[in-house]
């Protein structure tokens, strides 16, 4: 009865076209993840673990270990990450605390004010605190005899652009919260004090140390901070760029990328971790909180969020300002002289051209090809055993890799001459490629959720229909999920347009992109032309977010008849 | 052959065993249940059949061809889940003609072909003139009707029901129940619905396959599994009962304590024999009725439900063990029950129904 045949049993008889396409694709999606993911990590690993001829030794790690100063680098790395926690992770709650917590006018203001930092490069901070507390600085009195290049300065800008990365999540941890809790605290007559202490707190706890460790990771891996506002003060991502594109020395590059991974990789696997206890603390039967207004508690909360919204606006605008002023401190007049001169006519403008075309890349390839991978690691039950673990561990692992250590494992692993993918060196396919896997992980979670919010049976009943489930995908799936897609394709345009740490070790003079160019600018000594750079940067992702806004609102409301009415 | 066939299918999920050895076949036209509490078995029984969940042994023969190992889309059947899986995006019409356009008979119908097809499966279900309308702006009740009517639109040759009503509220559940067993009757399109409401099975259903951790219990019509339970699974999960324990006195004689009770089935003399009384074959005579079977009772609880009520009796010849019995208030016609009461009461002989030995 039972027909035995050659075939494989995950590709074999009595399956349709398109499931045995579906396990096609996914088996393609893993082989690419490999090339581009986990080859050039395990090629990084390599190169530190083998001296020259080729031997397995730790000798590079040995001279590591006796260069001098190295270990006061791994020293600052660490104790400015742990300041920059210490402040951000607090300053962060609040704020989140008072948008979600509390009855505040102009809630949505305070939101996106918020995560202004995250529509520019870094350096954004870094050039605007040197502009405000630098030797030339308007308020350089405040340091008093301290200077902004150093710690002081890095601690500063990291918390500026690491703070909408913890507002992010605190505000999502504190989105959902169980009003019988908070009833039962009141019923049991509980001081405010009580209540923020035994039901705010605990139920916020993952959010906030999945916060601290992302903050933790900003700070360790952040490179063109230290870079820009530093000084002399050495830290480890600097150290990176310093070996490899200073010196060329890519092993002991190496060596200094895997000291960088080893936190970041270990905050990551515990903040996964503890994301997965998170799921089953609000149960569904849980009522929705919703405060009422209060003014003893709005109104201190709203002059906070005043206060911080002026400073993160100070920020940006302090950069904006200076790409204006036509000499700063000498000549305020306010003219277009450095987008102009400084980067029109200097040649730099090519670079905000290529950094829009990486964007737009990097949106229109990786847009799909998450969304489909996400799918497919949903839907498909089919091929072997290994498959579905090995695409879930590619797709979680970007996210405990900092831009710095992909960008030297891509050097290493596509630079070498016996690749057969070399020719990609230096060209905008590889940029565009780094960005994609670098942010690979959040746009992966995002699909994944939307995915997961739709019902299961989907594909059960388009089969029993015989209906391939690739039109289930494209007249049902896809449809359901655009929001996220756009989400998604947002997520991507903002972060290749503002990153630098990937990018700034795979460009060539001809594909070079605009947010590395503010750092070149910053090196020459032209502060002016980098602010305006870092201005263009800012005004594209602000007009991306403000379209991507208007798209989902117009969605949302045509497609207002079948998805659940507003409610 | 049976028009469906199923032969030692078994399914483990890691050490937990979804399904043991099951051994079934379906004939043409029939409406069979699956029935069992949670965890039995009988959705990992459905979806094996649908093919969503893949045996780990055994074999499923559908109109004489084995599909054992055919994907879902190669095997011929409509179904409908709990969660209706209606698609939010598409009216209804575009969910009821989703499976019209792709299949090769249909596709010489043509666009008009398939508007009257959603016309007809529409009027079917009973809501003509909803084509327009999204899921979301549909009831429950409508949105499990669109479902069926997309189940059915393809004419499928067999219709599976992944507990279709469970999601219902209960007024409409009834509804839903008999028109869902109308139509299937009018169709008579061979159905497989899976439930874990006993009372919806016995409704519903030409025969019920009663299951528990992965094994067949019992099948049978909905009469024989009420009244013949199989076994003291079955007995205990399908309606109330009492179960009691006794010597065999000659072959149609039982003791309980000091009473003596006629069976109307043979049994084997000097043994030890489980009888099973349902609540409502419990009698309620005149206080001095002298009836076989009969004896006094004390009432120690007495609960009124409304249609009927269920009365916790004890008698000292019966042992320590009380006795659930049930009266429909139609047949108590006013006669008072109160607990502290003593009454008369007695159990026929064709209702002492003897059990087998526990396995």
């Amino acid at each position: 009865m039972t027909r035995r045949t050659l075939s494989l049993p995950w590709l074999g008889e009595g399956q349709t076209t398109s499931e045995r396409l579906s396990t096609g694709l996914l088996i393609g999606a893993a082989f690419l993840l490999c090339v581009f993911l986990i080859l050039p990590l395990g090629v990084l690993l390599m190169g530190s673990l083998f001296d020259d001829a080729g031997e397995f030794s730790l000798v590079r790690f040995i001279e590591f270990a006796a260069t001098p100063g190295m270990g006061r680098a791994v020293w600052n790395t660490i104790w400015v990450a742990l300041v920059v926690t210490v402040i951000t992770v607090p300053l962060a709650f609040l704020y989140a605390y008072a948008i979600q917590r509390a009855c505040l006018p102009l809630r949505g203001v305070w939101r996106i004010v918020g995560l202004s930092a995250l529509l520019g490069p870094s350096l954004v901070g870094a050039i605007s605190f040197i502009q405000w507390f630098g030797t030339q600085g308007v308020l350089k009195s405040w340091l008093g005899d301290s200077s902004v290049y150093g710690p002081i300065g890095i601690i500063l800008s990291t918390v500026y652009a690491s703070f909408p990365h913890a507002l992010m999540i605190l505000v999502v941890a504190l989105a959902t919260a169980d009003a019988r809790l908070f009833e039962a605290a009141e019923a049991l007559s509980a001081s405010r004090w009580r209540k923020f202490v035994t039901v705010t707190l605990p139920s916020a706890r993952y959010g906030l140390i999945s916060a601290a460790l992302v903050v933790f990771s900003y700070s360790v891996s952040e490179f063109g901070i230290p870079k820009v506002i530093g000084g002399n003060f050495p830290v480890l991502a600097v150290e990176v760029y310093v070996q490899v594109v200073g010196m060329h020395n890519f092993g002991r590059g190496a060596v200094v990328a895997l000291l960088l991974l080893l936190p970041v990789l270990v905050a990551f696997i515990v903040d996964w971790r503890i994301q997965r206890k998170q799921q089953a603390s609000l149960t569904a039967r849980a009522v929705p909180y919703v405060p009422r207004p209060d003014w003893r508690r709005d109104l201190p909360l709203l002059a906070y969020c005043v206060l911080v919204s002026v400073a993160m606006l100070g920020v940006l605008g302090m950069a904006a300002y200076t790409s204006l002023v036509k000499f700063w401190p000498y000549n305020l007049e306010l003219s277009l002289t450095h987008y102009r001169y400084g980067l029109a006519e200097a040649g730099v403008l090519d670079a905000y051209l290529n950094s829009l075309k990486i964007a737009g890349l990097t949106t229109l390839v990786g847009t799909p090809f998450i969304f489909l991978v996400a799918y497919l690691l949903e839907k498909n039950r089919s091929g072997p055993a290994w498959l579905r673990p090995l695409v879930q561990g590619a797709a979680a692992l970007p996210m405990g890799v900092p831009g710095l250590v992909l960008g030297i494992g891509y050097i290493l692993f596509f630079n070498h001459p016996s690749n057969p993918l070399n020719g990609l060196y230096q060209t905008l396919a590889i940029m565009v490629i780094a960005n994609v896997v670098h942010y690979y992980t959040s746009c992966h979670l995002t699909a994944l959720t939307a995915l997961k919010s739709i019902d299961r049976e989907f594909e059960s009943v388009s089969a029993s229909l015989k209906v391939s489930q690739f039109v289930t995908l494209w007249r049902v799936t896809l449809p359901v999920c655009l929001p996220a897609v756009l989400e998604i394709a947002r997520y991507l345009f903002i972060n290749a347009m503002t990153t630098v740490s990937a990018l700034v070790f795979l460009y060539s003079p001809e594909t070079l992109p605009a947010s590395v160019s503010i750092l070149n600018l910053d090196e020459a000594g032209e502060l002016g032309p980098a602010a305006a750079m870092a201005t263009l940067i800012v005004i594209t992702c602000a007009l991306v977010s403000l379209a991507y806004s208007l798209l989902t609102h117009f969605l949302f409301r045509r497609q207002q008849a079948w998805r659940s009415p507003s409610r | 052959m049976a028009h469906l066939e199923i032969r030692n299918l078994s399914k483990h999920f890691g050490a937990f065993v979804a399904l043991e050895q099951v051994n079934l076949a379906v004939e043409r036209g029939e409406f069979l249940v699956l029935l069992g509490p949670s965890g039995c078995g009988k959705t990992t029984l459905l979806r094996a059949i649908a093919g969503l969940e893949r045996q780990d042994a055994g074999q499923i023969f559908h109109g004489g061809e084995e599909i054992s190992a055919r994907s879902p889309a190669l095997r011929d059947y409509g179904i409908v889940f709990q969660s209706y899986a209606l698609f939010p995006n598409l009216t209804v019409a575009g969910n009821v003609a989703y499976g019209l356009k792709s299949r090769k008979a249909d596709r010489g119908v043509g666009r008009e072909g398939v508007r009257r097809r959603v016309v007809e499966m529409l009027a079917l279900v009973g809501l003509p003139g909803i084509e327009h309308k999204y899921p979301a702006q549909l009831s429950g009740g409508q949105q499990q009707r669109v479902a069926l009517a997309r189940a059915l639109a393809t004419s499928p040759d067999l219709l599976l029901l992944d507990e279709p009503l469970s999601a219902l509220d209960a007024i409409e559940r009834v509804r839903l129940r008999a028109e869902i067993r109308h139509l299937q009757t009018r169709l008579g399109v061979t159905t497989i619905m899976v439930t874990h409401d006993q009372e919806e099975a016995l409704a519903m259903a030409d025969r019920i396959v009663v299951m528990k951790s992965g094994r067949i219990q019992q099948v049978g019509g909905p009469q024989d599994i009420y009244r013949a339970p199989a076994n003291d699974f079955v007995a205990d999960f399908i309606g109330r009962g009492n179960l009691i324990e006794g010597p065999a006195v000659g072959e149609r004689h039982v003791r309980f304590g000091k009473l003596m009770l006629r069976c109307a089935e043979p049994l084997s003399p000097g043994r030890a024999h489980r009888f099973y009384v349902r609540p409502e074959d419990i009698c309620l005579y005149d206080t001095l009725d002298q009836r076989e079977n009969s004896f006094y009772a004390y009432v120690q609880k007495h609960e009124f439900l409304g249609a009927y009520s269920l009365v916790t009796l004890r008698t000292h010849d019966l042992a320590e063990q009380p006795l659930v019995a049930q009266f429909s208030s139609n047949y108590l016609a006013g006669r008072p029950i109160a607990a502290g009461a003593t009454v008369r009461v007695g159990i026929p002989p064709e209702h002492l129904r003897p059990l087998p030995e526990p396995a």
